[in-house]
């Protein structure tokens, strides 16, 4: 006798645990897969925090959750799961599949397996022909069911490949755990959550304009659903319509935002040229992924820093930050709405594929754990005689007067403007002191961001040097050095574009310098830019995957050894 | 609001206006002035964006907020600015190549999505900031700078893209036509949603003339029709010609002729919610039928900035939060001592 399918006492399973050194099953697994709503509940406490479940999103229907005994209509809510979970149609999908086959529906149904096995193929970067080897071998009297299996799994594999299906499969578990109240975050989250504390540490409501992209969509879904706490977040017709939108929220006196890869930052350049001259805050998101052209849209780079700093045209500065973990996001993402406010300035915020769809434990912060941020309006008693490029002489920011106003009425735009009066000026002298001015104004925010800190082994001869996303690896790959007796100083970067003003003093310090990035050498060109007098040893790895630690040892000790 | 009064001085601004003498802009340019004064819009809950273009520049002549953009954009900029403030009224300028070559796309999704904005559309039907090449309003065979063999393609009629995006409100009128002017300017003030309102503007520098077949004085009345809400669709000098149904088309009578009685006349009818015979009174184009001016649809519909506000609103009374992490901490936490 056989317990009813979907039923709880119906659940079959099969564990399997892929990798070297395999010894058992595992005890608990990274991915579960759960045709039905039954096996979910049977089987999502073996699965690690944070890990991933499948589910065959056509059998959680009504029906299917009856029977599995749930009382509401969102399982994973019910059971309190913590998962990245991947809805995906794996019975139609096979069915669809197998359209044209000869195969009676039973036969056909339990192909099902074989198609989320192709699934995971795509998420783990398994090629398909170990899998296909093995079925042929299994089927080998059979070569119509081998067919049939053949076609199920690349359906799944390139089903995965359409919906640029992604997971993380890494997790960092915080070091030094403060007290406090946590939650578990990935880094899209975070950079979603970043923007509505300073939304509310400013006292300016929160829009976001952007365009559906991998892997930055996260954050439009994000904040999209964040109209509990008043954010406007817009699904707009085009990545230039994202950054436009941004850039009219921000002239309406909105914290303006929007979110992007890279392809999408390069159609968004001429738009945020236009921030740059009108000096309107806004923050530019660029979720990183393979490139160019559309590259790999599911994968990790650090390709687009010089993108960043001047895919623009004319003298066009800009802030560029970028956080060097999923919890960091959040930090970065209030930074660099601080910094846009504060300096009315665009800021580009340069995550990426990795710490975007990373998770960490983070804890949630105290109110006064971040500061205010101070909204430059146009004071009291410089309001009479104001003209819109007044401005701070400190900070050489202008003021923002925000639309509605009564006696602020001005007008922005494109086109150079008088240093004094803000009206239409094509003198060539006004339009270089413009120039320095909107340069020197990005300068000074040296003055407003932390000093650069030098961890491990700060006395050594030699300084390892990262920036952004590639925080984790190389620290780890610096403190295995200092335990096997390799003295090295390791720093990363996160303030890009004005560096921390201690940067020279910190280099000068040092006599080999090595930079380790995704790519071919692009912060190292930086760097050599600002300091011509540096000698620059580089690592780079551009696979659209991050580091693993020891290749970067590998690479320290080469260039020690050297 | 209402007990304060403002004149059209209240909205010029110190710059000196820059367009060519005798440009049809300068005479667009006072009616806006004109009609906000009427309606009484406050200069400090205004804006006015624009993309770039010989029209666009007229943000710098408005005493309200402005925001002169880049090419092909303001649509999508003024968006942004009416979600973001939806307190202020804003008016978008566009020319024929910033807002339907460049910034066609944006022009279509600010109409399909209702966003409560005025569409200024300035059509002279060439590119007269870069000096006179043809635009997507030019008729087939246009010579221009860059087709001096004339164009080998069909124009955009802007109120076809209209109807096509689903608009609710079409207006137009022409450079010289000063009275409609401001009934078109202050009803796209009044209609709540994206009105876009065609003005037929001569260039005199690169296109003078452009608009004499339907213009030229001397046949203006036989050659248009001034379409008024509830009122008879008649024209010509002496008004004893009117628009009558012919099967699924329309045909133009003389009355009295033919058997044609004032009876047999449509009414104008704006408000209607299908846009059927909108499309037919837009496309007349003073050949067989006169073209139309006024205000030829006008019809209520949900704005995209009132549905976003009133998302927000209902959301926040079913289960709002007050603070970020008053949100997280409702979420799944956990607690280190």
């Amino acid at each position: 006798m056989r317990p009813p399918q979907g039923s709880l006492s119906g659940v079959s399973a099969f564990q399997a645990s892929v990798g070297k050194g395999v010894h058992t099953p595992g005890d608990q697994c990274d991915v579960l897969v759960a045709m039905n709503p039954a096996a979910l509940k049977r089987g999502y406490k073996i699965l690690k925090p944070g890990g991933v479940i499948i589910v065959d999103i056509d059998s959680f229907n009504e029906s299917g959750l009856k029977k599995a005994q749930f009382e509401t209509e969102d399982p994973f809510k019910e059971l309190g799961i913590n998962a990245q979970v991947i809805e995906a149609p794996v019975t139609s999908m096979t069915k669809a599949a197998l359209a044209d086959s000869e195969m009676d529906v039973k036969s056909v149904l339990k192909c099902r397996n074989i198609f989320a096995l192709g699934l995971v193929c795509w998420l783990f970067d398994r090629p398909l022909e170990g899998a296909l080897k093995l079925l042929k071998n299994k089927f080998a009297k059979k070569p119509a069911v081998y067919e049939a299996n053949s076609k199920v799994i690349q359906a799944g594999y390139d089903y995965g490949h359409n919906i640029h299906a992604s997971v993380s499969t890494f997790r960092i578990e915080t070091e030094d755990i403060r007290p406090g109240v946590y939650t578990d975050i990935n880094g899209n989250t975070a950079t979603a959550w970043g923007f509505i504390l300073a939304s509310e540490k400013a006292g300016r409501p929160l829009f976001l304009g952007s365009y559906p992209i991998t892997p930055a969509t996260d954050i439009l879904h994000e904040l999209a659903k964040r109209k509990d706490l008043g954010v406007k977040a817009c699904q707009m017709e085009d990545e230039i319509a994202g950054v436009c939108s941004a850039i009219g929220a921000s002239f309406a006196g909105n914290l303006a935002v929007t979110s992007t890869s890279g392809p999408g930052l390069a159609l968004k350049s001429e738009g945020i040229g236009l921030a740059v001259m009108a000096e309107l805050p806004l923050v530019i998101v660029d979720v990183q992924r393979g490139g160019p052209s559309t590259g790999l849209p599911t994968k990790t780079e650090q390709t687009d820093l010089m993108q960043a700093l001047y895919g623009r045209n004319g003298e066009s500065p800009l802030v560029v930050v970028a956080p060097v973990s999923p919890t960091d996001c959040f930090t970065m993402a209030f930074e660099s709405s601080r910094i846009a406010i504060e300096h009315m300035t665009p800021v580009i915020l340069l995550t990426d594929a990795f710490i975007g769809n990373g998770s960490s434990a983070w804890r949630i912060p105290e109110t006064e754990d971040y500061p205010e941020i101070r909204v430059p309006y146009v004071p009291e008693d410089k309001k009479a005689a104001w003209r819109p490029y007044h401005r701070d002489p400190e900070t050489l920011s202008r003021y923002w007067a925000i639309p509605g106003t009564e006696g602020l009425q001005h007008r922005l735009g494109g086109l150079e403007k008088d240093s004094e009066t803000g009206a239409i000026s094509t003198d060539p002298v006004n339009h270089e002191k413009m120039v320095e001015l909107r340069q020197e104004k990005i300068a000074r925010i040296a003055n407003d961001i932390p000093e650069q800190e030098v961890l491990c082994d700060v006395d050594a001869d030699t300084l390892l040097i990262g920036w952004g996303g590639t925080y984790g690896h190389i620290y780890s790959a610096a403190e295995e050095l200092n335990a096997a007796g390799k003295r090295v100083a390791f720093t990363q970067f996160r303030y890009i574009n004005p560096l921390p003003k201690n940067t020279a003093e910190i280099l000068s310090r040092y006599k080999t310098i090595i930079v380790a990035e995704l790519n071919t050498g692009m912060f190292a060109d930086y760097l050599q830019s600002k300091f011509p007098n540096l000698d620059i040893r580089r690592i780079n790895k551009i696979q659209g995957q991050p580091f693993l630690a020891q290749e970067i040892v590998d690479g320290v000790n080469k260039i020690m050894e050297g | 609001m209402e007990d304060i009064k403002f004149t059209p001085a209240n909205y010029k601004s110190d710059q000196a206006v820059r367009w060519c003498p005798g440009c049809g802009d300068h005479a667009i340019l006072n009616t806006l002035h004109k009609a906000m004064a009427s309606i009484g819009v406050p200069p400090h809950k205004m804006a006015v964006i624009s993309g770039i273009g010989c029209s666009s520049r007229l943000p710098y002549y408005m005493n309200t907020y402005g925001f002169h953009t880049i090419h092909g954009r303001a649509a999508a900029i003024a968006t942004g600015f009416k979600v973001a403030n939806p307190e202020m009224t804003v008016w978008q300028i566009s020319g024929d190549g910033d807002g339907l070559a460049i910034g066609g796309n944006h022009f279509i999704h600010a109409v399909r999505r209702n966003i409560d904005i005025n569409i200024l559309l300035f059509n002279n039907k060439i590119y007269g900031l870069t000096k006179g090449q043809y635009s997507p309003t030019s008729d087939r065979g246009f010579v221009s700078k860059s087709s001096p063999y004339g164009t080998t393609e069909d124009p955009f009629i802007p109120a076809e893209l209209v109807f096509g995006a689903r608009g609710n409100f079409f207006a137009r009128s022409i450079d010289v036509e000063l009275q409609v002017n401001q009934e078109v300017l202050t009803a796209a003030q009044q209609h709540k949603g994206t009105s876009v309102v065609e003005m037929l503007c001569n260039c005199v520098i690169w296109n003078h003339g452009i608009h004499d077949f339907i213009t030229d004085r001397e046949n203006r009345a036989e050659r248009t029709i001034h379409l008024v809400h509830g009122e008879k669709m008649l024209f010509g000098k002496e008004k004893n010609k009117g628009l009558v149904r012919d099967g699924f088309l329309l045909k133009a009578v003389e009355i009295g002729k033919d058997g044609y009685t004032i009876d047999d006349v449509l009414v104008h009818d704006a408000h209607t919610k299908s846009n059927f015979l909108h499309q037919q009174l837009a496309m007349m184009d003073g050949h067989e039928l006169p073209l139309a001016i006024g205000i030829i649809r006008d019809v209520e519909g949900l704005t995209y900035n009132d549905e976003i506000d009133k998302q927000v609103e209902t959301v926040r009374a079913k289960k709002g939060f007050a603070t970020l992490r008053d949100m997280v901490l409702a979420g799944e936490t956990w607690t280190v001592e």
